[in-house]
């Protein structure tokens, strides 16, 4: 099978194809440097997102931009999302406190981050 | 009147940078002027991540940088005013301003730091026809209103243009629910960062409509669609193009502004080319005493940039301050060749010592092309670089002993050569 | 309820007119169809104050053009209405056109225009030295000026409302019938009785006076395109510049407005729809194109915005003035279009005292003439600044920063009788976004202010009335979460 995807590493965004099978690579090509590379086989294999988002705030207009304390599966986002949105934070919050612990089963935290009393 | 050594106009990245440097100097008599009602400007609405990497070796998000800076300013004990609007500066650095604390209020400063950030270009300055309606928002506009205040200004959204701003509200308003239908971006390339198009865009399946633009709204009340079109090299619309986008919200991310009101009040002289102030390698502007840095100054790509550029403004102000800023006798001006815009500095001081950083943004995309600067037939220093592009400022060292012993040099030239 | 008077249309006629009349005992009613008054051609026109020589001698364009540009200097005085008597020029590029000039100067003279004079190539420069060097001779109008076109209707109604006129607004008549010698007005479920009823529609006087007479006439709309240019290329003309007409046109104009910001247009395209206030391509294009041969080096980077205004062209091609000849008591003031803004004062005293004669109304003796404006704080001097912080603090917080209006002007122009209900209302009142940012700053605190003085929600807050509404829902309550 083959995947079509851009390269994030600098503005060359590099188109690059890889040659997939049974969720192994067989080949890389089209990227011009060692970053394309290693992107391509984490994007490939195991492609990963900071998630950032809005939990509702119990007692504050102002909703809490929270993110995940490292990044995710991609596949997770929408999971996480949803859980980020069925939570709601008690005030005050400050930078850094754990909102949601082992979001979705991720290993990630959601992290409050920003102070909101 | 009450005099302050240094005051600082907006207390945003580049005013929080600038008035933290300064005090880390030495100065302890710094006010920093923010209009709005807490610190720390336009971060407070950019909750997503990415913010930090070169100053804190971290990936922050846009509060929590800031907060870094607020702390800072606290445990150094540096007053700042927030709910204060500057509304007047003038030549001989005297502030006006209003709060409701304090109403209005004149203050003498010493030397003053102009902060004020940059605004977003409007749909007005675009002359897109059609109707006047509801639901146009700028992306920061939007982005206010969801990240801040928790409300979605609508369900079905397009974009026009591909900048940051726009590309990272792209995937806000698909988190938060909405539908995202297209990006549309007149140029045929993106002013975004490569990832942000792969991250906000591509994971998400919206489309990147390069080379396209809207050639009409419609809807007289609200908004219900827009008319795309694609476009030709001289950027014009092919009849026979058009497509229909039925939407009610349009989101704009076609450029920034620096906001230089005040500077102009005061007399500071304006580069067309950035919008901003001109300076030379110590961020001095035109006016004696008076600095500028940050999107203020002109617009950045990354807000580490603006942190270090304030830094220094901020180092400068205070030697200024002291009398220990040599003297700007003689400057060596600082021109735009071929496929360079809004260089900045302007000019660079005879006799300057140290680095001077340059910085510009590119006029198209270039592959494998060098950045030289060159005096005269000679060249300076060259840059080898695999791609430019304009979304991504290039910012280059020169050794400012480069340019001693050359009497009567009185410009040199930032050029792209492909 | 019986009023003894009843006004359709909340332009500047009809605030104008509601003005005159309130001079009487009278009591007097305004209907507006949209979200405010101000709405249509009294909001998106030239805002200039006309001299009077266009009009064909005779008409009653001529005649109300002249004697309504006399009337500005006390009006805008009474009402505090920003303009400025910074005279016209129309000038000419094409030396076998310079006869023409002096066609227009005897047309002008014949229609009673004072202070008319032709001036060579080296006066034109010298008065507007960034005008093209192509100009050959023009003609002088000393008399012309520029005025503030929603200012000038705003004040017109704030004072009628002042001295006891009744405005309604988003209520649109369905019909008229006279029932029982009073004109029974319909606007759907609701209906006013009236003695008499002036029909000031603007777009829509024919409809309105064709529900009633059978002397019909028709209008038809026509579009006008602009744009603005931001302030600082305020002073770069001084006059309002009108090219001579000539065969390939009406000429476009370039000229200053009182806010310092320049309006460079009209096109004028007959359109099939009254509300068809859309800006088009090919009308923009036109624009800069046309204006190019006034100013050589229009700065295309330095819009700050472009609007469409759609003028009441009427099959007569002349105002509609005065008792329709077969609907007693009922009086029209239709298919007024340009020079209609410098008409408008003397169209509305004309209309006014006639009204008044014909129901035998006594005068008002507690008629108040003078209006005082918001105290506008851009264009304070400190002193006054510090004066206006101390009485209302509201005055030290800069909403709009592009127009530095402050969060006491906002609250004001809400406040005021016949105030906002909208962001379009509050613009037209104090400018707040309508600088060069275009309300991207301003808009979340605007609507927070909005919805403080009116008890709204931010939901229900609309641009312009009607389905304008700015937010869609909240990202916590019903409806969002479920959404995605």
């Amino acid at each position: 099978m083959k995947k079509e995807l851009t390269c994030i590493g600098c503005p060359m965004g590099c188109q690059i194809t890889a040659e997939l099978a049974d969720e192994k690579i067989i080949s890389i090509t089209g990227e011009s440097c060692a970053i394309g590379k290693k992107y391509a086989e984490e994007e490939l294999t195991r492609p990963t997102r900071m998630v950032t988002s809005l939990m509702e705030a119990t007692g504050s207009k102002m909703p809490l931009s929270v993110k995940t304390s490292k990044a995710i599966d991609k596949s997770k986002i929408a999971d996480c999302l949803k859980a980020i949105r069925e939570s709601k934070a008690e005030l005050p919050v400050h930078i850094g406190d754990v909102m949601i612990k082992n979001v979705c089963g991720t290993g990630a935290d959601i992290i409050a981050t920003k102070e909101l009393y | 009147m009450r005099k302050v050594q240094i005051a600082v106009v907006g207390g945003g990245p580049a005013g929080l940078a600038a008035a933290v440097s300064a005090c880390e100097a030495g100065c302890r008599d710094i006010l920093i002027l923010e209009r709005e009602d807490c610190l720390g400007g336009i971060l407070k609405q950019c909750i997503h991540n990415g913010f930090g990497l070169h100053t804190f070796k971290e990936e922050l998000t846009g509060p929590e940088y800031a907060q870094r800076y607020i702390d800072k300013a606290i445990e150094y004990g540096i007053e700042s005013r927030c709910g204060t609007m500057v509304i007047d500066v003038t030549k001989d650095r005297k502030i006006t301003c209003v709060s409701r604390s304090a109403g209005l209020e004149e203050i003498e400063a010493d030397a003053i730091i102009l902060a004020m950030g940059c605004r977003e270009r409007p749909r007005g300055s675009l002359a897109i026809p059609g109707w006047r309606c509801s639901g146009i928002y700028t992306a920061g506009t939007a982005q206010r209103f969801v990240n801040m205040e928790g409300i979605m200004p609508g369900k079905k959204v397009m974009i026009l243009g591909s900048g940051d701003i726009g590309l990272i509200m792209a995937r806000r308003m698909t988190f938060m629910g909405a539908k995202v239908e297209a990006c549309v971006e007149l140029m045929p390339f993106s002013a975004g960062l490569k990832r942000n198009i792969v991250q906000c865009l591509d994971d998400y399946g919206i489309p990147l409509l390069l080379s396209h633009t809207i050639i009409d709204i419609a809807g007289r009340d609200r908004i219900e669609g827009v008319t795309v079109a694609e476009v030709d090299e001289k950027l014009k619309p092919i009849p026979g193009t058009e497509k229909y986008y039925e939407c009610d919200t349009l989101l704009l991310s076609v450029g920034l502004i620096p906001e230089n009101e005040l500077s102009q009040m005061a007399g500071v002289e304006i580069a067309p080319a950035t919008n901003g102030a001109v300076v030379d390698e110590a961020l001095r502007t035109s006016v004696d005493g008076i600095f500028s840095c940050g999107n203020a100054l002109h617009v950045h790509d990354l807000v580490d940039f603006v942190s270090q550029e304030a830094e220094a403004a901020g180092k400068n102000a205070w030697l200024h301050v002291k009398g220990e800023l040599p003297e700007a006798a003689e400057r060596i001006r600082i021109r735009e060749g071929n496929g360079v815009m809004g260089v900045v500095p302007q000019y660079v001081t005879s006799g300057a010592r140290g680095s001077v950083t340059l910085m510009f943004r590119p006029r198209g995309v270039y592959k494998n092309a060098s950045v030289t600067v060159s005096a005269g037939e000679e060249k300076l220093l060259t840059r080898r670089h695999r791609i430019l592009a304009p979304g991504e400022m290039v910012s280059m060292k020169l050794d400012a002993a480069l340019l001693e012993g050359r009497p009567g040099l009185s410009e040199i030239t930032v050029s792209v050569e492909v | 309820m019986i009023y003894d008077v009843l006004i359709t249309g909340g332009g500047v006629v009809g605030c104008a007119v509601a003005r005159e009349l309130s001079r009487f005992d009278l009591n007097i009613i305004l209907l507006e169809k949209s979200s405010d008054i101000c709405a249509g051609q009294s909001r998106a026109n030239t805002a200039i104050i006309h001299g009077g020589y266009d009009a064909k001698p005779g008409t009653l364009k001529a005649k109300y053009n002249v004697a309504g540009n006399a009337m500005f200097d006390d009006i805008c005085e009474e009402l505090e209405v920003r303009y400025r008597r910074n005279s016209s020029l129309v000038v000419s590029f094409d030396e076998a056109d310079d006869g023409r000039l002096t066609e227009l100067l005897e047309r002008g003279r014949k229609n009673g225009v004072q202070k008319l004079s032709i001036i060579g190539a080296e006066e034109i420069r010298r008065r507007e030295p960034h005008i093209s060097p192509k100009a050959t001779k023009a003609l002088l109008v000393g008399t012309g000026g520029i005025v503030c076109p929603y200012g000038l209707t705003i004040a017109y109604a704030e004072n009628a409302a002042r001295n006891g006129v009744r405005f309604v607004r988003n209520m649109e008549v369905s019909s008229i019938e006279k029932s029982g010698g009073l004109w029974r007005v319909s606007c759907g479920e609701k209906s006013f009785s009236a003695r008499a009823v002036i029909n000031c529609a603007g777009i829509h006087s024919d409809e309105i006076n064709n529900m009633v007479s059978e002397d019909k006439f028709h209008i038809s709309p026509r579009s006008g395109e602009y744009y603005i240019v931001d302030k600082k290329y305020a002073g770069y003309f001084n006059a309002a510049i009108f090219q001579l007409p000539t065969k390939m046109g009406k000429g476009i104009l370039v000229a200053p407005t009182v806010d310092g910001t320049l309006l460079i247009g009209p096109t004028a395209e007959d359109i099939d729809e009254k509300e068809d206030s859309r800006t088009t391509r090919a009308g923009l294009d036109k624009i800069l194109r046309e204006a190019s041969m006034t100013w050589e080096e229009i700065p295309t980077r330095s819009f700050i915005t472009t609007f469409s205004g759609i003028r009441a062209h009427s099959d007569r091609d002349d105002f509609i003035l005065g008792e329709a000849p077969d609907a007693e008591l009922f009086f029209n003031a239709g298919g007024v279009e340009s020079p209609g803004l410098t008409s408008a004062p003397a169209i509305a005293r004309y209309l006014a005292e006639l009204t008044a004669e014909r129901l035998k109304a006594a005068p008002n003796e507690k008629f108040i003439p003078t209006r005082r404006a918001i105290p506008v704080f851009r264009e304070m001097s400190a002193d006054e600044r510090a004066r206006a912080i101390a009485a209302n603090p509201d005055y030290s917080k800069v909403v709009c920063r592009c127009e530095t209006v402050t969060e006491a002007e906002i609250r004001q122009a809400i406040r005021r009788p016949v105030g906002a209900r909208t962001m379009d209302g509050i613009k037209l009142r104090v400018r707040a976004g309508m600088g060069r940012c275009q309300a991207g700053f301003c808009t979340p605190r605007t609507i927070e202010i909005l919805c403080e003085e009116l008890g709204l929600d931010p939901l229900e807050a609309t641009k312009a009335g009607r389905g304008s509404k700015l937010l869609s829902h909240y990202l916590f309550e019903r409806g969002s979460a479920e959404d995605a």
